[in-house]
């Protein structure tokens, strides 16, 4: 017991000499953005002059960009003059005292997901100690880790510790003028995660940003990069099914994976941020930009993501596949409900030879929700005999709904072999009787029916990640068929 | 006819003066039926006659405008009860047309179903090894693969397959009133026979069965207590097996030449 408070002694010190949440006191940024708040922002967090160059092209790029209109989604302007663009973790005199002073309708979701009431606290942002155990949890993987040479901590932490990895792969995949969205993340991140897998290393466990030390109040811009060297192996999960609270309506992340020969990356997604009211009201827009580049020969990045939250999603997490023999996947599950609008989706981008692709995009819209899904399908000249698989199921409740499909294919080789299946099918009253008429509850049919649906992407997932994700997916539901 | 055993959870159905339409227009015109525990009711008309909305009637589906003096079985109203209620409380509905359910495995459907049916009778639920080897059991009986377990609830299953997997659930779930609306259209005489089989296994004093057919042919095979002849929605003649062969060497079309016999509905049993 003495030692191991010593070690929780220790690492608490520790965190704050490595400058984390050292000067919390008042620093808020006015809101706007200029060439002089990237210069801020990069000056709070310390980084090296590479890092400020990297922001401020990105910075100035962005300024001749314009905000996409192309997605299948509607919202009211975003204004970024009016957005503050840094900001320290609450102060606890701010945070609720106690989950008695927290929105009941969260805790209720808490309840129905099963979460232990100290982790209940931590999501819901009560000013306790919980942090600690998740400090000391955190420090435990990492030491496990470190010994594999594994190294997994926060974007910050890596710019300032191994700026020869960030600068050698930052940007490599989502260049800093890719879009207008990537742009000014690139500008303005706040962190994220780093993980850098050395040869022929297989990561003996997920990597979760739940385990990340500071993963609090990142959530706007958040940056990730993963590098997984030649042979190696990581399986990294993202988001949490608890619905997290976030001041913060406007989200701009990038992901960038790297894969080299004969590597492996297993990214996997639950997204359930705030998806406004009943009427719409509120909710988070989340612009992604999700990208991987299996630069090695067989190498491997497979995205598998359930998305249930936000008021607007707009995100299309893809694989560039450069080295020969590279294979590229995305399983996708993606709910919308009441008057979330989503436009998600992939782009498979076939360079190298023999390299292969499978896509497979479950939509379920329900309320008044809009679900679109966008693909690129795209085989370049010297991709010779390239292969891709591709799936698109949508599910509809009630008729107030919509479901969209936008498949793109570019094929400039001809040996490329393409395959676009797509189903559209709604919940009929004559299978819920079906399943009412053995016994089955209206919900628990719609439960079933719904996770059937989804199997196919289901099974990719983790295996508790894929408990959760079921039962969000029936809360997320509830109520939508009368 | 002999009086049945009054098993524990025997229960009896009671209908008086059911009507059932469909917006303006009226498909049941009052029937009078009662079916007690251990009796098999074969039920034959012509085509729209009303069979198999009686079926859908008493499985509770909602999209009929219901009144009735009676409607109740095992003494509680029906009408207050939710179709999964009333599957809990043991009837069950072989479909004339099953529905396909894309990504649900039958097996997932048979056990989801079973476990309703046990949580509601206070029984535990079977865990997956008891439950496979109680399912495997009921395969044999209607003679399929275990294979088509595995596979979609009815997704691209032929005719007779689906009608098997109606069978499959009746036997896993173990009815006390069964409803076999057509089961027995579209099957070969194989086919034919392993219902019969199953409907033979199952029958007991505590089991009663309501067997809808447009043909004689099933009823040699699933001997019925009573055979009753519907007509423009209402019970136009009840008797005994016979009545069946009657039906078969002449039809329906006497049942509209019988002066009154359409006006006249009998009461049952």
């Amino acid at each position: 017991m003495a030692e191991t408070s010593r070690n929780l002694e220790h690492l608490i010190d520790r965190e704050y000499t490595a400058g984390f949440v050292t000067d919390v006191e008042q620093e808020i940024f006015p809101p706007g953005l200029s060439e002089d708040i990237v210069r801020r922002i990069s000056a709070k967090k310390e980084e090296p002059a590479f890092m400020l160059e990297w922001r401020l092209e990105a910075y100035r790029h962005w300024l001749t960009m314009r905000e996409p209109r192309w997605a299948h989604v509607n919202y009211s302007p975003v204004d970024y003059q009016s957005i503050s663009y840094f900001s320290q973790p609450k102060q606890d005199k701010d945070r609720p005292k106690s989950l008695d002073e927290v929105d009941p309708k969260l805790l209720e979701t808490y309840e129905k997901l099963g979460i232990p009431l100290r982790e209940q606290e931590m999501l819901a942002g009560v000013a306790v100690d919980a942090v600690f155990d998740s400090v000391s949890i955190a420090t435990t993987y990492r030491e496990k880790l470190a010994e594999l040479g594994i190294i997994f901590c926060s974007f910050s932490e890596a710019v300032r510790e191994h700026p020869e990895l960030v600068r050698k792969y930052l940007g490599t995949v989502v260049p800093p003028g890719d879009n207008f969205f990537a742009s000014l993340n690139s500008a303005v991140f706040s962190d994220g995660s780093f993980v850098y897998v050395p040869p022929g290393v297989r990561c003996p466990m997920e990597l979760s940003t739940y385990f990340r030390i500071n993963a609090a109040n990142t959530g706007q811009f958040e940056r990730t990069l993963i590098i997984a060297d030649e042979g190696a192996y990581v399986s990294y999960l993202e988001g949490c099914t608890a619905p997290m609270r976030d001041e913060n309506q406007l989200h701009a992340a990038v992901v960038e994976l790297v894969a080299l020969d004969n590597a492996q990356i297993k990214y996997s997604t639950v997204q359930n941020w705030y998806p406004g009211d009943e009427n719409g009201r509120g909710g988070i827009y989340n612009f992604v930009t999700k990208r991987g580049l299996c630069r090695g020969v067989n190498s491997h990045i497979s995205w598998t993501q359930v998305e249930t939250g936000s008021a607007i999603t707009w995100k299309y997490p893809s694989v560039v596949l450069q080295g020969d023999n590279s294979v590229g996947e995305f399983y996708s599950v993606a709910l919308t409900n009441n008057y979330q609008q989503a436009d998600t989706g992939t782009k498979m981008i076939h360079v190298g030879r023999n390299t292969r692709s499978t896509i497979i995009s479950k939509g379920i819209s329900a309320g008044h929700g809009q679900n679109a899904y966008r693909g690129l399908v795209k085989v370049l000249a010297g991709a010779e005999g390239a292969r891709n698989y591709t799936e698109c199921d949508s599910l509809l409740f009630g008729d107030r709904c919509g479901a969209h499909t936008f498949p793109y294919i570019e094929v400039k080789n001809r040996t490329a072999q393409v395959e676009h299946e797509a189903t559209t099918s709604r919940i009929s009253d004559d299978q819920l009787f079906y399943c009412m008429q053995r016994g089955l509850s209206r919900e628990d049919a719609i439960s079933m029916i719904v996770n059937g649906f989804c199997k196919q992407v289901f099974k990719k997932l983790p295996m508790e990640f894929a408990v959760e994700a079921q039962k969000l997916l029936d809360i997320s539901l509830e109520g939508a068929v009368g | 006819m002999s009086v049945p055993g009054q098993a524990a959870g025997a229960k009896t159905l009671r209908i008086r003066n059911l009507r059932a339409a469909v917006g303006d227009k009226r498909i049941l015109n009052g029937i009078d039926l009662e079916i007690r525990p251990g009796e098999v009711h074969a039920i034959m008309g012509p085509n729209g006659s009303g069979k198999s909305t009686l079926a859908q009637v008493l499985a509770g589906r909602d999209l009929y405008g219901i009144t009735a003096d009676e409607f109740s079985y095992g003494g509680r109203d029906l009408l207050a009860m939710a179709p999964e209620e009333r599957a809990r409380e043991g009837i069950f509905l072989a479909f004339q047309y099953p529905v396909e359910i894309p990504g649900v495995s039958t097996v997932t459907l048979l056990k989801e179903s079973l476990n309703a049916v046990r949580r509601h009778r206070g029984e535990a639920e079977l865990d997956a090894m008891d439950f496979l080897t109680l399912v495997k059991r009921k395969l044999a009986l209607v003679d399929m693969r275990e294979e088509f377990l595995y596979r979609s609830v009815n997704e691209s299953f032929s005719g007779g397959e689906k009608k098997r997997n109606e069978i499959l659930q009746m036997a896993v779930l173990e009815p006390r009133l069964a409803i076999l609306d057509e089961t027995d259209s579209g099957l070969d005489i194989d086919a034919l026979k392993l219902l019969a089989d199953g409907v033979a296994k199952l029958r007991g004093p505590e089991r009663s069965f309501i067997v809808i057919t447009h043909y004689q042919r099933l009823l040699e095979y699933i001997v019925p207590d009573y055979v009753h002849i519907l007509a423009a929605g209402q019970i136009v003649k009840s008797g005994g097996r016979e009545l069946a062969l009657e039906i078969e060497h002449q039809g329906y079309a006497w049942l509209e030449r019988e002066p009154g016999a359409a006006g006249r509905p009998l009461a049952a049993g």
